[in-house]
Protein backbone atom coordinates (compact mmCIF):
# COMPACT_ATOMS: atom_id res chain seq x y z
CA UNK A 1 0.00 0.00 0.00
CA UNK A 2 2.53 2.60 -0.98
CA UNK A 3 -0.17 4.84 -2.17
CA UNK A 4 -1.50 5.59 1.34
CA UNK A 5 -0.88 8.96 2.71
CA UNK A 6 -3.22 9.25 5.92
CA UNK A 7 -4.09 6.02 7.69
CA UNK A 8 -6.03 6.41 11.24
CA UNK A 9 -5.11 3.27 13.32
CA UNK A 10 -7.63 1.69 15.93
CA UNK A 11 -8.26 5.77 17.15
CA UNK A 12 -10.13 5.40 20.33
CA UNK A 13 -11.53 8.82 22.32
CA UNK A 14 -13.14 9.44 25.43
CA UNK A 15 -14.16 12.33 26.92
CA UNK A 16 -14.31 11.32 30.73
CA UNK A 17 -16.62 8.68 30.45
CA UNK A 18 -18.07 9.34 27.07
CA UNK A 19 -16.43 7.98 24.11
CA UNK A 20 -16.64 9.64 20.94
CA UNK A 21 -15.18 7.39 19.20
CA UNK A 22 -14.31 3.54 19.11
CA UNK A 23 -11.38 1.78 17.71
CA UNK A 24 -12.13 3.71 14.04
CA UNK A 25 -10.01 2.55 11.07
CA UNK A 26 -9.45 4.17 7.94
CA UNK A 27 -7.19 4.92 5.14
CA UNK A 28 -6.66 7.38 2.14
CA UNK A 29 -4.77 6.92 -0.39
CA UNK A 30 -3.02 9.73 -2.33
CA UNK A 31 -5.01 11.35 -4.84
CA UNK A 32 -8.42 10.09 -3.30
CA UNK A 33 -11.73 12.59 -2.12
CA UNK A 34 -12.68 10.34 0.60
CA UNK A 35 -16.20 11.07 2.74
CA UNK A 36 -16.49 11.18 6.43
CA UNK A 37 -20.25 11.06 6.82
CA UNK A 38 -22.57 10.19 9.95
CA UNK A 39 -25.42 11.91 11.80
CA UNK A 40 -24.71 14.96 13.91
CA UNK A 41 -22.38 13.81 16.91
CA UNK A 42 -20.88 10.87 15.03
CA UNK A 43 -17.49 11.75 16.33
CA UNK A 44 -16.31 13.16 12.22
CA UNK A 45 -15.33 16.95 13.72
CA UNK A 46 -13.32 14.54 16.62
CA UNK A 47 -11.77 12.66 13.86
CA UNK A 48 -10.37 16.09 11.96
CA UNK A 49 -9.35 17.89 15.63
CA UNK A 50 -7.21 14.45 16.09
CA UNK A 51 -5.57 14.76 12.81
CA UNK A 52 -4.43 18.06 13.38
CA UNK A 53 -3.18 18.02 16.85
CA UNK A 54 -5.73 19.83 18.36
CA UNK A 55 -6.62 16.24 20.47
CA UNK A 56 -4.48 13.75 21.48
CA UNK A 57 -6.35 10.06 21.38
CA UNK A 58 -6.88 7.93 24.04
CA UNK A 59 -5.16 5.07 22.20
CA UNK A 60 -4.53 4.62 18.43
CA UNK A 61 -2.75 6.66 15.84
CA UNK A 62 -2.39 8.53 13.03
CA UNK A 63 -0.27 7.94 10.16
CA UNK A 64 0.55 10.50 7.72
CA UNK A 65 2.73 9.25 4.87
CA UNK A 66 4.17 6.74 6.69
CA UNK A 67 4.71 9.05 9.83
CA UNK A 68 3.40 8.39 12.92
CA UNK A 69 1.94 12.03 13.80
CA UNK A 70 0.04 11.32 16.69
CA UNK A 71 -0.56 14.22 19.20
CA UNK A 72 2.50 16.52 17.26
CA UNK A 73 1.47 19.67 17.89
CA UNK A 74 -1.09 22.11 15.59
CA UNK A 75 1.38 24.50 14.32
CA UNK A 76 3.68 21.91 13.42
CA UNK A 77 1.24 19.66 11.83
CA UNK A 78 0.92 22.01 9.04
CA UNK A 79 4.37 22.16 7.98
CA UNK A 80 3.62 18.08 7.52
CA UNK A 81 1.57 19.32 4.71
CA UNK A 82 -2.17 19.36 6.41
CA UNK A 83 -4.52 22.02 6.54
CA UNK A 84 -8.10 22.35 7.38
CA UNK A 85 -11.78 24.21 7.02
CA UNK A 86 -14.05 24.56 9.35
CA UNK A 87 -17.64 24.11 10.15
CA UNK A 88 -18.55 27.14 11.73
CA UNK A 89 -16.42 29.29 9.30
CA UNK A 90 -13.34 30.58 11.33
CA UNK A 91 -11.88 33.42 9.40
CA UNK A 92 -10.27 36.45 11.14
CA UNK A 93 -12.75 39.14 11.74
CA UNK A 94 -12.17 42.57 10.63
CA UNK A 95 -9.31 41.78 8.81
CA UNK A 96 -9.24 42.19 5.21
CA UNK A 97 -9.60 39.25 2.83
CA UNK A 98 -5.80 39.08 1.84
CA UNK A 99 -4.55 39.39 4.99
CA UNK A 100 -6.73 36.30 5.90
CA UNK A 101 -4.50 34.15 2.67
CA UNK A 102 -1.18 35.82 3.48
CA UNK A 103 -1.96 34.47 7.07
CA UNK A 104 -1.52 30.85 5.77
CA UNK A 105 1.16 31.83 3.76
CA UNK A 106 3.45 32.59 7.22
CA UNK A 107 4.01 28.63 6.95
CA UNK A 108 5.99 29.08 4.04
CA UNK A 109 7.88 32.42 4.78
CA UNK A 110 11.30 31.48 6.13
CA UNK A 111 12.85 34.80 6.64
CA UNK A 112 13.88 35.48 10.08
CA UNK A 113 13.46 38.25 12.33
CA UNK A 114 16.59 39.35 11.47
CA UNK A 115 15.82 39.89 7.81
CA UNK A 116 12.38 41.30 8.76
CA UNK A 117 13.92 43.85 10.84
CA UNK A 118 16.78 44.79 8.81
CA UNK A 119 14.57 44.47 5.39
CA UNK A 120 16.75 42.28 3.64
CA UNK A 121 16.63 42.02 -0.49
CA UNK A 122 15.69 38.51 0.45
CA UNK A 123 12.87 39.60 2.77
CA UNK A 124 11.34 41.73 -0.15
CA UNK A 125 11.79 39.24 -2.35
CA UNK A 126 10.15 36.49 -0.45
CA UNK A 127 6.97 38.98 0.54
CA UNK A 128 6.62 39.86 -3.61
CA UNK A 129 6.47 36.67 -3.90
CA UNK A 130 4.05 35.89 -1.35
CA UNK A 131 1.68 38.24 -2.31
CA UNK A 132 1.84 37.53 -5.82
CA UNK A 133 0.77 33.95 -4.69
CA UNK A 134 -2.28 35.19 -2.46
CA UNK A 135 -3.57 36.90 -5.26
CA UNK A 136 -2.96 33.88 -7.28
CA UNK A 137 -5.10 32.04 -4.58
CA UNK A 138 -8.12 34.70 -4.54
CA UNK A 139 -8.31 34.10 -8.63
CA UNK A 140 -8.89 30.75 -8.62
CA UNK A 141 -11.30 31.32 -5.89
CA UNK A 142 -13.25 34.02 -7.83
CA UNK A 143 -12.68 35.97 -4.73
CA UNK A 144 -9.85 39.10 -5.64
CA UNK A 145 -11.75 42.06 -6.07
CA UNK A 146 -12.34 41.53 -2.52
CA UNK A 147 -8.56 41.32 -2.05
CA UNK A 148 -9.49 44.50 0.52
CA UNK A 149 -12.45 43.81 1.99
CA UNK A 150 -12.85 42.73 5.94
CA UNK A 151 -13.31 39.30 5.49
CA UNK A 152 -17.00 39.03 7.46
CA UNK A 153 -18.31 41.58 5.12
CA UNK A 154 -18.13 38.94 2.40
CA UNK A 155 -21.52 36.78 1.61
CA UNK A 156 -21.22 32.92 3.10
CA UNK A 157 -20.24 31.28 0.60
CA UNK A 158 -17.88 33.57 -0.33
CA UNK A 159 -16.25 33.44 3.38
CA UNK A 160 -16.09 30.05 2.80
CA UNK A 161 -13.94 30.27 0.16
CA UNK A 162 -11.62 32.51 1.95
CA UNK A 163 -11.32 29.92 4.45
CA UNK A 164 -10.67 27.24 2.08
CA UNK A 165 -8.00 29.59 0.06
CA UNK A 166 -6.60 30.39 3.59
CA UNK A 167 -5.88 26.85 4.17
CA UNK A 168 -4.49 26.40 0.73
CA UNK A 169 -2.61 29.02 1.35
CA UNK A 170 -0.68 26.63 3.85
CA UNK A 171 0.80 24.12 1.12
CA UNK A 172 -0.94 21.14 2.04
CA UNK A 173 -0.90 17.85 0.58
CA UNK A 174 -3.98 16.89 2.70
CA UNK A 175 -6.91 18.96 2.51
CA UNK A 176 -9.57 18.35 5.85
CA UNK A 177 -12.62 20.21 4.94
CA UNK A 178 -15.90 20.43 7.45
CA UNK A 179 -19.16 20.22 6.33
CA UNK A 180 -17.82 22.57 3.09
CA UNK A 181 -21.24 23.28 1.74
CA UNK A 182 -23.03 23.08 4.76
CA UNK A 183 -25.38 26.32 4.77
CA UNK A 184 -25.21 26.48 0.92
CA UNK A 185 -27.72 27.14 -1.06
CA UNK A 186 -28.01 24.36 -4.63
CA UNK A 187 -26.44 26.84 -6.63
CA UNK A 188 -23.12 27.61 -4.25
CA UNK A 189 -22.93 24.15 -3.99
CA UNK A 190 -22.60 23.32 -7.50
CA UNK A 191 -19.97 25.79 -7.43
CA UNK A 192 -18.31 24.68 -4.61
CA UNK A 193 -17.91 21.02 -5.89
CA UNK A 194 -16.53 21.93 -9.46
CA UNK A 195 -13.99 24.41 -7.35
CA UNK A 196 -12.87 21.19 -5.12
CA UNK A 197 -12.38 19.57 -8.05
CA UNK A 198 -10.50 22.05 -9.54
CA UNK A 199 -7.98 22.49 -7.10
CA UNK A 200 -7.73 18.80 -6.44
CA UNK A 201 -6.20 18.68 -9.59
CA UNK A 202 -4.12 21.92 -9.47
CA UNK A 203 -2.90 21.66 -6.14
CA UNK A 204 -2.19 17.46 -6.28
CA UNK A 205 -4.20 17.30 -3.34
CA UNK A 206 -5.47 14.62 -1.28
CA UNK A 207 -8.61 15.76 -0.16
CA UNK A 208 -10.91 14.28 3.67
CA UNK A 209 -14.50 15.98 3.45
CA UNK A 210 -16.96 15.60 6.52
CA UNK A 211 -21.00 16.46 4.79
CA UNK A 212 -24.58 15.24 5.95
CA UNK A 213 -25.49 16.13 2.17
CA UNK A 214 -25.52 12.76 0.57
CA UNK A 215 -25.79 13.89 -2.86
CA UNK A 216 -22.97 16.28 -2.71
CA UNK A 217 -20.82 13.09 -1.01
CA UNK A 218 -22.52 10.95 -3.98
CA UNK A 219 -20.94 13.61 -6.47
CA UNK A 220 -17.81 14.50 -4.84
CA UNK A 221 -16.48 11.25 -2.85
CA UNK A 222 -14.67 8.42 -4.61
CA UNK A 223 -14.57 6.06 -0.91
CA UNK A 224 -16.32 6.90 2.53
CA UNK A 225 -16.77 5.95 5.79
CA UNK A 226 -19.48 6.03 7.69
CA UNK A 227 -19.74 6.56 11.54
CA UNK A 228 -22.53 6.47 13.74
CA UNK A 229 -21.62 6.80 17.39
CA UNK A 230 -17.91 6.89 17.14
CA UNK A 231 -17.88 3.57 15.24
CA UNK A 232 -17.45 3.04 11.84
CA UNK A 233 -20.71 0.95 10.34
CA UNK A 234 -19.63 1.29 6.59
CA UNK A 235 -16.65 2.12 4.70
CA UNK A 236 -17.01 1.93 0.63
CA UNK A 237 -17.96 3.34 -1.93
CA UNK A 238 -20.68 6.35 -1.99
CA UNK A 239 -22.87 4.39 -4.36
CA UNK A 240 -22.89 1.19 -2.28
CA UNK A 241 -23.72 3.23 1.48
CA UNK A 242 -26.92 4.65 -0.20
CA UNK A 243 -28.18 1.09 0.10
CA UNK A 244 -26.68 -0.23 2.73
CA UNK A 245 -28.85 -1.26 6.03
CA UNK A 246 -27.22 0.35 8.49
CA UNK A 247 -26.12 3.41 6.91
CA UNK A 248 -30.03 3.89 6.24
CA UNK A 249 -31.16 3.03 9.73
CA UNK A 250 -28.62 5.32 10.96
CA UNK A 251 -29.66 8.26 9.06
CA UNK A 252 -33.39 7.39 9.16
CA UNK A 253 -34.13 5.72 12.61
CA UNK A 254 -34.43 1.62 12.57
CA UNK A 255 -37.15 1.05 10.84
CA UNK A 256 -36.46 -2.93 9.95
CA UNK A 257 -36.85 -3.92 13.67
CA UNK A 258 -39.02 -1.23 14.58
CA UNK B 1 -6.67 80.85 32.77
CA UNK B 2 -4.70 82.64 30.28
CA UNK B 3 -3.52 81.38 27.51
CA UNK B 4 0.29 80.95 29.01
CA UNK B 5 -1.05 78.60 31.82
CA UNK B 6 -3.13 77.13 29.28
CA UNK B 7 -0.34 76.27 26.50
CA UNK B 8 2.17 75.42 29.73
CA UNK B 9 -0.91 72.75 31.00
CA UNK B 10 -1.57 71.68 27.58
CA UNK B 11 2.38 70.34 27.30
CA UNK B 12 2.18 69.04 30.81
CA UNK B 13 -1.11 66.69 30.47
CA UNK B 14 0.37 65.69 26.98
CA UNK B 15 3.12 64.30 28.67
CA UNK B 16 1.17 62.92 31.98
CA UNK B 17 -0.96 61.47 29.11
CA UNK B 18 2.13 59.88 27.17
CA UNK B 19 2.89 58.03 30.51
CA UNK B 20 -0.51 56.28 30.40
CA UNK B 21 -0.74 56.09 26.68
CA UNK B 22 2.57 53.99 27.12
CA UNK B 23 1.71 51.64 29.67
CA UNK B 24 -2.26 51.11 28.29
CA UNK B 25 -0.70 50.13 25.09
CA UNK B 26 0.62 47.07 26.86
CA UNK B 27 -2.74 46.35 29.05
CA UNK B 28 -4.30 46.47 25.45
CA UNK B 29 -1.98 43.90 23.91
CA UNK B 30 -2.29 41.49 26.44
CA UNK B 31 -5.71 41.88 26.50
CA UNK B 32 -6.32 41.10 22.88
CA UNK B 33 -3.93 37.69 22.92
CA UNK B 34 -4.43 36.28 26.13
CA UNK B 35 -8.06 37.92 27.09
CA UNK B 36 -6.31 38.68 30.42
CA UNK B 37 -6.12 42.56 32.22
CA UNK B 38 -2.41 41.82 33.39
CA UNK B 39 -2.65 43.54 36.67
CA UNK B 40 0.87 42.93 37.00
CA UNK B 41 1.70 44.99 34.13
CA UNK B 42 2.14 48.59 36.38
CA UNK B 43 4.99 46.64 38.04
CA UNK B 44 6.47 46.03 35.14
CA UNK B 45 6.83 49.86 34.57
CA UNK B 46 8.32 50.09 38.31
CA UNK B 47 10.87 47.16 37.46
CA UNK B 48 11.76 49.33 34.59
CA UNK B 49 12.11 52.31 36.78
CA UNK B 50 14.16 50.71 39.05
CA UNK B 51 16.53 48.95 36.95
CA UNK B 52 17.28 52.55 35.25
CA UNK B 53 17.98 53.72 38.36
CA UNK B 54 20.58 51.23 39.73
CA UNK B 55 22.07 51.41 35.56
CA UNK B 56 22.49 55.23 36.04
CA UNK B 57 23.73 54.40 40.20
CA UNK B 58 26.46 52.24 38.99
CA UNK B 59 27.89 54.63 36.89
CA UNK B 60 26.22 53.84 33.60
CA UNK B 61 25.79 56.39 30.96
CA UNK B 62 21.48 57.24 30.88
CA UNK B 63 21.15 55.87 27.30
CA UNK B 64 22.35 52.69 28.07
CA UNK B 65 21.15 52.71 31.39
CA UNK B 66 17.77 53.17 29.88
CA UNK B 67 18.29 50.20 27.21
CA UNK B 68 18.81 47.96 30.67
CA UNK B 69 15.95 48.86 32.16
CA UNK B 70 13.84 48.23 28.87
CA UNK B 71 15.50 44.91 28.36
CA UNK B 72 15.40 43.88 31.61
CA UNK B 73 11.80 44.74 32.26
CA UNK B 74 11.46 42.83 28.98
CA UNK B 75 12.52 39.61 30.18
CA UNK B 76 10.75 40.15 33.39
CA UNK B 77 7.74 40.54 31.20
CA UNK B 78 8.68 36.85 29.33
CA UNK B 79 9.32 35.04 32.74
CA UNK B 80 5.96 36.05 34.12
CA UNK B 81 4.10 34.81 30.95
CA UNK B 82 6.57 31.44 30.50
CA UNK B 83 6.66 30.65 34.51
CA UNK B 84 2.60 31.91 35.54
CA UNK B 85 0.42 32.75 32.71
CA UNK B 86 1.40 29.83 30.17
CA UNK B 87 0.37 26.89 32.62
CA UNK B 88 -2.61 28.64 32.36
CA UNK B 89 -4.15 28.83 29.09
CA UNK B 90 -6.64 26.36 29.01
CA UNK B 91 -7.63 27.70 32.45
CA UNK B 92 -10.93 29.88 33.18
CA UNK B 93 -9.85 33.21 32.80
CA UNK B 94 -10.50 34.49 36.21
CA UNK B 95 -7.88 32.03 37.74
CA UNK B 96 -5.15 34.10 34.94
CA UNK B 97 -6.55 36.99 36.46
CA UNK B 98 -5.60 35.84 40.07
CA UNK B 99 -2.20 34.96 39.41
CA UNK B 100 -1.99 38.13 37.99
CA UNK B 101 -2.85 40.29 41.28
CA UNK B 102 -0.37 37.78 42.41
CA UNK B 103 2.43 38.51 40.22
CA UNK B 104 1.63 41.85 41.08
CA UNK B 105 1.67 41.76 44.74
CA UNK B 106 5.28 39.30 44.71
CA UNK B 107 6.70 41.95 42.45
CA UNK B 108 5.91 45.19 44.47
CA UNK B 109 7.31 43.09 48.12
CA UNK B 110 9.99 41.41 46.31
CA UNK B 111 11.53 44.88 45.04
CA UNK B 112 10.46 46.13 49.03
CA UNK B 113 12.20 43.52 50.29
CA UNK B 114 15.32 43.40 47.99
CA UNK B 115 15.57 47.55 48.23
CA UNK B 116 13.21 48.87 50.79
CA UNK B 117 10.58 51.00 50.34
CA UNK B 118 11.78 54.26 50.78
CA UNK B 119 11.71 56.32 47.99
CA UNK B 120 14.95 56.56 45.53
CA UNK B 121 15.82 59.98 44.34
CA UNK B 122 15.63 59.37 40.81
CA UNK B 123 18.94 61.23 38.70
CA UNK B 124 17.70 62.62 35.15
CA UNK B 125 20.46 63.93 32.86
CA UNK B 126 20.67 67.47 32.50
CA UNK B 127 19.40 67.73 29.19
CA UNK B 128 15.83 66.43 29.82
CA UNK B 129 15.45 68.38 33.01
CA UNK B 130 16.83 71.94 31.54
CA UNK B 131 14.45 74.67 31.83
CA UNK B 132 13.90 76.55 29.05
CA UNK B 133 11.31 78.95 28.16
CA UNK B 134 8.93 79.88 25.27
CA UNK B 135 7.29 83.62 25.98
CA UNK B 136 6.03 83.28 29.54
CA UNK B 137 5.81 79.24 29.76
CA UNK B 138 8.84 77.46 31.31
CA UNK B 139 9.14 74.06 30.69
CA UNK B 140 11.62 70.92 31.52
CA UNK B 141 12.61 69.57 28.29
CA UNK B 142 11.49 66.62 29.16
CA UNK B 143 7.84 67.29 28.56
CA UNK B 144 8.41 68.52 24.83
CA UNK B 145 10.40 64.73 25.01
CA UNK B 146 8.22 62.65 26.02
CA UNK B 147 4.86 63.19 24.00
CA UNK B 148 7.36 63.20 21.10
CA UNK B 149 8.86 59.95 21.77
CA UNK B 150 5.39 58.49 22.54
CA UNK B 151 4.11 59.25 19.27
CA UNK B 152 7.50 57.78 17.25
CA UNK B 153 7.22 54.78 19.50
CA UNK B 154 3.49 54.62 18.54
CA UNK B 155 4.24 54.45 15.20
CA UNK B 156 6.15 51.58 14.93
CA UNK B 157 3.83 49.62 16.98
CA UNK B 158 1.31 49.89 14.68
CA UNK B 159 3.72 49.81 11.85
CA UNK B 160 4.69 46.07 13.24
CA UNK B 161 0.86 45.51 13.66
CA UNK B 162 -0.05 46.20 10.34
CA UNK B 163 2.73 45.69 8.32
CA UNK B 164 4.81 43.02 9.47
CA UNK B 165 3.87 38.99 9.73
CA UNK B 166 4.24 38.93 13.49
CA UNK B 167 2.07 41.77 13.58
CA UNK B 168 -0.63 40.15 11.80
CA UNK B 169 -0.20 36.91 13.51
CA UNK B 170 -0.95 39.10 17.28
CA UNK B 171 -4.01 40.40 15.51
CA UNK B 172 -4.98 37.03 13.95
CA UNK B 173 -4.57 35.46 17.79
CA UNK B 174 -6.61 38.18 18.88
CA UNK B 175 -9.76 36.15 17.54
CA UNK B 176 -8.78 32.85 17.36
CA UNK B 177 -5.80 31.23 18.77
CA UNK B 178 -6.55 27.38 17.61
CA UNK B 179 -6.82 28.97 13.96
CA UNK B 180 -3.29 30.41 14.18
CA UNK B 181 -2.24 27.59 14.94
CA UNK B 182 -3.45 25.22 12.26
CA UNK B 183 -1.34 28.44 9.60
CA UNK B 184 2.09 26.94 11.00
CA UNK B 185 1.97 30.03 13.55
CA UNK B 186 3.61 29.24 17.10
CA UNK B 187 1.11 30.72 19.08
CA UNK B 188 3.40 31.60 22.27
CA UNK B 189 5.98 32.73 20.29
CA UNK B 190 3.81 35.35 19.27
CA UNK B 191 2.26 35.93 22.72
CA UNK B 192 5.92 36.03 24.12
CA UNK B 193 6.40 39.17 21.40
CA UNK B 194 3.27 40.91 22.74
CA UNK B 195 5.09 40.89 26.50
CA UNK B 196 8.12 41.96 24.99
CA UNK B 197 6.72 45.03 23.42
CA UNK B 198 4.22 45.87 26.27
CA UNK B 199 6.91 45.40 28.75
CA UNK B 200 9.51 47.57 27.00
CA UNK B 201 6.80 50.02 26.33
CA UNK B 202 6.03 50.22 30.22
CA UNK B 203 9.79 50.24 31.19
CA UNK B 204 9.68 53.30 28.88
CA UNK B 205 6.51 54.60 30.77
CA UNK B 206 8.68 54.48 33.56
CA UNK B 207 11.63 56.17 33.03
CA UNK B 208 9.21 59.24 31.83
CA UNK B 209 7.63 59.08 35.24
CA UNK B 210 11.35 59.06 36.85
CA UNK B 211 12.35 61.85 35.10
CA UNK B 212 9.04 63.88 35.81
CA UNK B 213 8.31 62.56 39.55
CA UNK B 214 12.10 62.50 40.29
CA UNK B 215 11.40 59.87 43.01
CA UNK B 216 10.58 55.69 42.33
CA UNK B 217 9.74 53.42 44.80
CA UNK B 218 8.51 49.81 44.59
CA UNK B 219 4.63 50.30 45.15
CA UNK B 220 4.77 53.12 42.09
CA UNK B 221 3.30 50.78 39.62
CA UNK B 222 0.06 50.61 41.80
CA UNK B 223 -1.37 54.03 41.02
CA UNK B 224 -0.03 54.32 37.09
CA UNK B 225 -0.78 51.38 36.41
CA UNK B 226 -4.56 51.19 37.77
CA UNK B 227 -4.72 54.82 35.85
CA UNK B 228 -3.20 53.44 32.43
CA UNK B 229 -5.80 50.23 32.76
CA UNK B 230 -8.77 52.97 32.96
CA UNK B 231 -7.03 54.43 30.07
CA UNK B 232 -7.30 51.02 28.45
CA UNK B 233 -11.21 50.57 29.20
CA UNK B 234 -11.54 54.50 28.12
CA UNK B 235 -9.76 54.17 24.88
CA UNK B 236 -11.66 50.58 23.67
CA UNK B 237 -9.48 47.57 25.49
CA UNK B 238 -8.08 45.98 23.07
CA UNK B 239 -7.48 48.63 20.74
CA UNK B 240 -3.93 50.12 20.68
CA UNK B 241 -5.43 53.12 19.05
CA UNK B 242 -7.78 53.53 21.64
CA UNK B 243 -5.17 52.83 24.66
CA UNK B 244 -3.11 56.09 23.64
CA UNK B 245 -6.03 58.07 22.95
CA UNK B 246 -7.57 56.80 26.29
CA UNK B 247 -4.16 57.26 27.96
CA UNK B 248 -3.61 61.11 26.12
CA UNK B 249 -7.51 62.42 27.18
CA UNK B 250 -6.73 60.67 30.93
CA UNK B 251 -3.91 62.56 31.33
CA UNK B 252 -5.43 66.13 30.10
CA UNK B 253 -8.66 65.63 32.20
CA UNK B 254 -6.21 65.28 35.24
CA UNK B 255 -3.68 68.11 34.89
CA UNK B 256 -6.56 70.76 34.00
CA UNK B 257 -9.37 70.13 36.10
CA UNK B 258 -6.30 70.33 38.90
CA UNK B 259 -5.45 73.53 37.07
CA UNK B 260 -8.78 75.33 36.70
CA UNK B 261 -10.23 73.77 40.37
CA UNK B 262 -7.08 73.72 42.60
CA UNK B 263 -9.51 73.15 45.50
CA UNK B 264 -9.94 69.47 43.23
CA UNK B 265 -6.65 68.69 43.37
CA UNK B 266 -6.79 65.95 46.21
CA UNK B 267 -9.57 64.53 43.94
CA UNK B 268 -6.57 63.73 41.24
CA UNK B 269 -6.03 60.30 41.04
CA UNK B 270 -10.31 59.70 41.21
CA UNK B 271 -10.68 60.75 37.80
CA UNK B 272 -9.19 57.71 36.22
CA UNK B 273 -11.65 56.06 38.67
CA UNK B 274 -14.30 58.33 37.90
CA UNK B 275 -14.14 57.70 33.89
CA UNK B 276 -13.59 53.78 34.26
CA UNK B 277 -17.21 54.02 36.17
CA UNK B 278 -18.71 55.90 33.29
CA UNK B 279 -17.90 53.84 30.55
CA UNK B 280 -18.73 50.33 32.21
CA UNK B 281 -22.16 51.73 32.69
CA UNK B 282 -22.62 53.78 28.90
CA UNK B 283 -20.35 52.08 26.69
CA UNK B 284 -18.11 49.03 27.85
CA UNK B 285 -16.38 48.99 24.68
CA UNK B 286 -14.90 52.50 25.42
CA UNK B 287 -14.15 54.95 22.26
CA UNK B 288 -12.10 52.41 19.73
CA UNK B 289 -13.16 49.53 20.59
CA UNK B 290 -15.11 46.97 19.29
CA UNK B 291 -17.28 44.02 20.54
CA UNK B 292 -14.90 42.16 22.96
CA UNK B 293 -15.95 38.83 22.00
CA UNK B 294 -14.22 39.85 18.52
CA UNK B 295 -11.06 41.73 19.44
CA UNK B 296 -9.09 44.48 17.63
CA UNK B 297 -6.35 46.03 17.27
Amino acid sequence: MGNSILKIENITMQFGGVTAIKDLSFEVQKGQIYGLIGPNGAGKTTIFNIITGNLTPTSGFVIFENENITSTKPNKVVYKGIARTFQNIRLFKSMTVLENILIGFDAQANYSYFEAILRLPRFFKKEKEIRQKAYELMKIFGIEEFADTNATALSYGNQRKVEIARALATNPKLLLLDEPAAGMNPNETAELSDIIHKIKKDFDLTILLIEHDMKFVNAMCDQLTVLDYGAKIFEGKPADAIVDEKVISAYLGDFSHA
Amino acid sequence: MNIDIFLQQLVNGASLGSMYALIAIGYTMVYGVLRLINFAHGDIMMVGAFLTFFATSAGMPFEVAVLIGIVGSAIIGILTDKIAYKPLREAPKISLLITAIGISFFLENLFTVLFGSTPKAFKAPEYLTKIFHLGNIYLPISVIIIPTVTLLILAIVLWILYKTKYGMAIRALAFDIQTVKLMGIDADKIIMIVFIIGSALAAIGGVFYAVSYPSIDPLMGIIVGLKAFAAAVLGGIGSVGGAVVGGFILGFTEIFVVAMFPELGGYKDAFAFFFLILVLLFKPTGIMGQDLERGRF
